[in-house]
């Protein structure tokens, strides 16, 4: 305790104070920082008429928001005729139920089974027309060629690139809102975004971009980011271009070059210290 | 004191530098100034000036730091002639990495770094570690030299009769100052007058409207609420010699709106049935604008962060772009595609001089 | 020749590299500079390796690039791709872009190249950087190292444009952006626009002759200017021999360090390789620029996070925050303000650093050569003039980055937009005026020292029973350190009359010098160092407290 009293006072006492002060700050944040809440519902699925039991869960989770008949309130858009794909993409996400209403609804975990997810699509499906939950040969990226998965590579980048960054990496809009990162999500749910257009993404129809095209789209981000994605030229830093490797520049390469000049300059140890 | 002394041939107190803070070599004078420059410390050895075996350690570290540098070059070569280009490898937390770049770096990096190490920790433990003091000298010259210099110059001047004969000298001037000229001509082959090549685009009435992603035209049934559709005129092709060209001045991108929603009576008068065709080309320095927010109806640029409403006549609502994005006007041909009813009435992009 | 006889000798005894030698000074007169230079002495200190990080990752800029020059095409001709990239098969591109995938994909080792020479060119401007921050904030471009300084400077703007070519080489998406920003800011210079872009271009954009164009500039012109002046730049550090920290034994008119040989040849070529291997690691690591998913060049297409290398990263922070200023004339010509103005900011930003020396050497009409480095505390005011710029030069990056930090802070982009367009003008003057104060708590603190010693934190209790806290005596070569520094008088306006009684007349420049120079030496701007009578005094009274 002597020691470390006199010691205070040493030149390098505060960098050592503020090592253990941000230390302490991280400590602190990452121990009350609200944690992710993983709980998934499981409630026995046992009802016959997938409808009436969709139609139960919306009353549940789903109606202060957007009506007890799906005909939208001040708080929520109408669900009539945005089809069981949009369903699917919203709760399967976990976006939807929303905690608290804002600019954007952010993926949560997951709330539903997919057995409680079909339900309420086939619910939602039954309020009015809109595009189904698509099957798997629509958007598995098995059996597509490299150039066709090239060519999703082009429409990515016509289509999709401006908001989600050449790889899917995500990027800002206007007011706080933005365009989430798209890794390892589900090809299905990249399917159902684009043919539904969730909350500020415009949509992509089948006239506009044919079930092909987003077949391919789905195909090209797997191919570019996923967690099985190649990054030939080593760590990707996040692949947000630029910024990123000007940051590690400053914050990695030119700390570990001064390291060495320091040591390069260091006067050797002495035989006796004085 | 150790330390060993460079050349003295300048040793004069030149003007130039102040020498009152000049302490080297003098005793300290404690006595009248307790702030006196106590001289250089003498030189501490090192634990490897007094002691072999300690000296004998950094020898044979540098060896054997300049032995790995030998091994990390042979490891370059194997790995060179072994791992095949296109072979990958997972190295946590890295990723999924070309192995060939990694190998290669890392042999290359390691090879040229122990060198580099071997040469500092040899300068540091076994070279003197001494410092040496050497003097400086003013970087002026000295006053006789200056008058030499000088009148060597004056000498030549009057040598050259610079000064008398008016005429050659105005003429000389004349015609050195003209003779850049023919490179600054030349570079007008740079490039053509720019004309009005900025005022259209390769859109005119009656062209359709094409698809860019499924390269069909497109009717108005296609394009549904909420969605973000890009089209080309029709007629250019990807393949096509100047399509670099003209889509960086024809990129066009079609919403629909509720036309109840349109504020601007001339947007309205030029949509579709709530269908409106803006440039893609953003009015401040060309970026594709097309961060449609479907719900805002609000449009943003990546580069700059312009942005435009588009159910108000794409005006500039934020950023550094000065004016809306031009719009087109569209209708639909016989057949129910959708077609231009004319070129853009302004010229796209960015703005410039003779915009106007 | 007329030694002749000499030559006989030493041909039969001498060494075989005297022999060698001799032949070359017969040439090349080489023995009496290796006489003057060989034991020539070169400060220790780890911020006088700065510049050298520039140096090594210049000539490893030069080294990578040639290399890439055997295998890039600098050509626009648009060719479907058949490399071995899969996810860009068939995809439409030009040659520029498929032979960057070729070096990429194909050459083997090609990729490790690429990606040294880019990292070694974001490290080359890091380094310049720094380099520069250490030579402003010890005062070492003072006379006579005024004309260095300017070449230095030079390197760094040449070195970003240098940057900006090269990473519009490759013809990729994200650089095609940033070419297609360029001829925007271009179309902006009022009166000429159209033209210098129509010229530039050889026509319209994108054209098929920039990439070409910018080969040429970016492979010969730049890198040709630059070499000369990193030759004149280390001709000169040689010829004013290095600067020293103040320190015992160290003073204005004598240099203490290494002798080149062979100290300093291996710390230096050393570090040449140390500086190689960690870029060459990084390279091996960390991807950079991976052209392969940003796609190549269509203007209708564009990425989120559309952003130039950091170094010209505050430019872009300027055209981001910008305003949208445009203005019809009534000639019925066009101004856009809201992209010339950033246009001209942009230079003036470079030169207010680059012309501050010319600026404080107006300020002292100091006419003497410094050696001495200054301790930045005891220059408040240029410090805190050169930390104002640092932080005017950061907030304008962080403006260039905006879509990133709204990302990873959950912020609107819009209200970091405006935070910069504030910040722009406030936290300059803020940093100014803290980093003074900073200073002048400093040099306080430096006072007390010398005039109180060091404090221990160690607790004593006297025998009356008071608490003192034990301060210990600095020693002589802290004592020395501390108070070495010249303190300058403010200026003075001469007196109103002369000695002959005539009316003085002092012109508003001379009266503003002297109103600048109050500021950099009045008694707010600096605290007086203790003088040895006051040291004295203390010392002889009743000791320490």
């Amino acid at each position: 305790m002597k020691k470390l009293s006199a010691r205070r006072r040493h030149p390098l006492a505060a960098i050592v104070v503020l090592l253990f002060a941000l230390a302490a700050t991280g400590g602190l944040y990452a121990a009350f920082a609200p944690a992710g809440e993983a709980q998934a519902d499981e409630t026995p699925a046992a009802q016959s008429l997938a409808i009436e039991e969709g139609k139960k869960l919306y009353a549940v989770g789903c109606s202060s928001c957007h009506g007890t008949g799906g005909q939208g309130t001040s708080d929520g858009p109408t669900l009539v005729g945005v089809g069981a794909a949009a369903v699917d993409f919203q709760v399967g996400t976990g976006r939807m139920p929303m905690q608290a209403p804002g600019a954007q609804a952010p993926k949560k975990p997951v709330m539903y089974s997919q057995a409680e997810i079909d339900q309420m699509a086939a619910y939602i499906a039954s309020l009015g027309p809109g595009p189904a939950i698509p099957t798997e040969e629509q958007y598995s990226p098995e059996g597509l060629s490299a150039e066709e998965i090239a060519e999703g590579g082009v429409l990515f980048r016509t289509n999709c690139a401006q908001c989600h960054n050449f790889t899917g990496e995500g990027g800002a809009l206007t007011e706080g809102r933005y365009a989430p990162g798209l890794d390892d999500v589900d090809p299905k749910h990249i399917y159902e975004a684009m043919q539904t257009g969730p909350q500020n993404m415009p949509s992509f129809p089948d006239t506009v971009l044919t079930e092909e095209d987003k077949r391919e789209i789905a195909a090209y981000l797997g191919q570019v980011n996923s967690s099985e994605a190649k990054t030939p030229g080593g760590y990707k830093l996040g692949g947000f271009g630029p910024v990123a490797e000007g940051l590690f520049a400053w914050a990695i390469g030119l700390p570990l070059l001064i390291g060495i000049t320091v040591w390069i300059a260091a006067h050797n140890a002495k035989a006796r210290k004085s | 004191m150790s330390s060993e002394t460079g050349p003295h041939e300048n040793v004069s107190d030149d003007k130039n530098l102040p020498s009152a803070q000049d302490a080297s070599g003098a005793e300290p004078e404690v006595h009248t100034n307790p702030f006196a420059d106590p001289g250089l410390a003498p030189h501490d050895p090192r634990i490897q000036d007094i002691d072999e075996r300690a000296a004998k350690r950094s020898e044979r570290t540098v060896a054997m730091l300049f032995t790995v540098s030998m091994l990390a070059t042979l490891g370059f070569i194997v790995a060179y002639a072994v791992i095949p280009v296109d072979e990958y490898v997972y190295i946590f937390p890295i990723g999924r990495i070309s192995a060939v770049n990694f190998a290669l770096g890392m042999t290359l990096g390691v090879a040229l770094f122990c060198i580099g190490a071997a040469a500092v920790h040899w300068s540091r433990t076994l070279m003197s570690g001494a410092e040496i003091v050497q003097d400086r000298y003013p970087i002026g010259a000295a006053d006789e030299d200056k008058a030499g210099a000088l009148a060597a110059f004056g000498e030549g001047v009057r040598d050259s009769q610079f000064g008398r004969r008016k005429l050659i000298r105005t003429t000389m001037f004349g015609a050195l100052a003209l003779v850049p000229l023919s490179g600054v001509v030349l570079l007008g082959s740079l490039g053509p007058a720019p004309g009005t090549k900025l005022r259209h685009t390769a859109w005119a009435r009656g062209k359709r409207l094409v698809n860019e992603n499924t390269h069909e035209a497109l009717r108005p049934e296609d394009i549904t609420i909420g969605s973000l559709s890009f089209a080309l005129p029709e007629g250019l092709e990807h393949d096509d010699h100047s399509f670099q060209k003209e889509i960086a001045k024809a990129a066009l991108m079609l919403v629909r709106l509720e036309p109840e929603d349109i504020k601007d009576q001339q947007e309205l008068e030029w949509s579709y049935q709530g269908i409106v065709a803006y440039s893609k080309i953003c009015t401040h320095v060309g970026c594709p604008v097309s961060l449609y927010e479907q719900q805002t109806h609000h449009v943003l640029c990546p580069c700059h962060q312009s942005t435009f409403d588009l159910a108000d006549g794409a005006r500039v609502i934020f950023g550094p772009a000065g004016h809306p994005l031009p719009q087109l006007r569209i209708g639909v041909d016989d057949e129910g595609y959708l077609m231009a009813l004319d070129d853009f009435a302004e010229p796209v992009g960015p703005s410039f001089w003779e915009r106007g | 020749m007329s030694n002749a006889a000499d030559n006989v000798r030493p041909r039969a005894s001498a060494p075989r590299g005297e022999r060698i030698a001799d032949w070359a000074d017969g040439r090349l007169g080489i023995y009496g500079a290796a006489k003057k230079n060989i034991r020539k002495a070169f400060p220790d200190h780890w911020s006088f390796l700065l510049g050298e990080i520039a140096l090594y990752s210049f000539i490893i800029i030069i080294l990578t690039g040639v290399y890439l020059t055997l295998f890039f095409k600098p050509s626009m001709a648009e060719i479907h791709y058949e490399g071995s990239y899969v996810p860009m098969q068939g995809v439409l591109m030009s040659e520029a872009f498929a032979s960057t995938l070729d070096i990429s994909f194909d050459v083997k080792g090609g990729l490790l190249v690429r990606q040294i020479h880019h990292w070694a060119a974001l490290i080359f401007l890091v380094a310049m950087f720094v380099h520069m921050m250490r030579v402003f904030f010890t005062g070492a471009f003072r006379k006579p190292r005024e004309l260095n300084w300017l070449f230095g400077f030079l390197l760094l703007v040449l070195g970003m444009f240098t940057g900006f070519t090269g990473y519009s080489l490759p013809d990729d998406l994200l650089s095609g952006t940033g070419v297609r920003f360029m001829e925007g800011a271009i179309l902006a210079v009022p009166v000429v626009g159209t033209y210098l872009a129509m010229f530039l271009y050889g026509g319209e954009f994108p054209g098929t002759e920039i990439i070409p164009r910018f080969f040429s500039i970016h492979v010969l012109l730049l890198p040709g200017i630059m070499l000369g002046l990193v030759v004149a730049h280390l001709i000169l550090v040689f010829y004013h021999k290095h600067t020293q920290y103040p320190g015992p034994g160290r003073t204005n008119s004598n240099v203490v360090g290494f002798p080149l040989m062979p100290v300093y040849m291996a710390k230096a070529g050393g570090f040449f390789f140390l500086v190689f291997g960690v870029i060459a690691m990084i390279s091996a690591a960390v991807q950079i620029n991976p052209v392969w998913v940003i796609g190549p060049y269509r203007p209708d297409q564009v990425s989120t996070n559309a952003q130039p290398d950091w170094y010209m990263g505050f430019s872009e922070g300027l055209i981001r925050v910008m305003p949208g200023w445009e203005w019809v004339i009534p000639t019925g010509h066009t101004i856009n303000f809201g992209v010339f103005i950033p246009l001209m900011i942009f230079p003036l930003v470079l030169a207010a650093i680059a012309v501050y020396p010319f600026f404080e050497n107006w300020v002292t009409k100091d006419q003497r050569e410094h050696h001495l480095l200054d301790r930045p505390r005891n220059a408040p005011t240029r410090t805190a003039f050169g930390a104002a710029w640092i932080s005017w030069y950061f907030v304008m990056l962080v403006g260039g980055g905006n879509d990133l930090w709204a990302i990873f802070f959950d912020l609107s982009i819009n209200a970091i937009t405006w935070f910069v367009r504030i910040g722009f003008f406030v936290v300059p003057v803020l940093v100014f005026v803290v980093t003074r104060r900073i200073c002048l708590g400093l040099q306080r603190r430096d006072r007390d020292k010398v005039l109180h010693g060091r404090e221990t934190g160690i607790i004593k209790r006297l025998p009356h029973g008071e608490f003192v806290e034990v301060h210990e005596p600095l020693s002589q070569e802290q004592l020395h350190l501390l108070t070495q520094h010249e303190q300058r008088e403010p200026a003075e306006l001469p007196p109103a009359v002369d000695e002959n009684g005539v009316k003085r007349k002092v012109g508003p420049i001379e009266r503003l010098r002297v109103r600048v120079s109050r500021g950099y030496f009045g008694p707010h701007a600096q605290i007086p160092k203790p003088t040895a009578k006051e040291y004295q005094e203390i010392m002889s009274g009743h000791g320490h407290h």
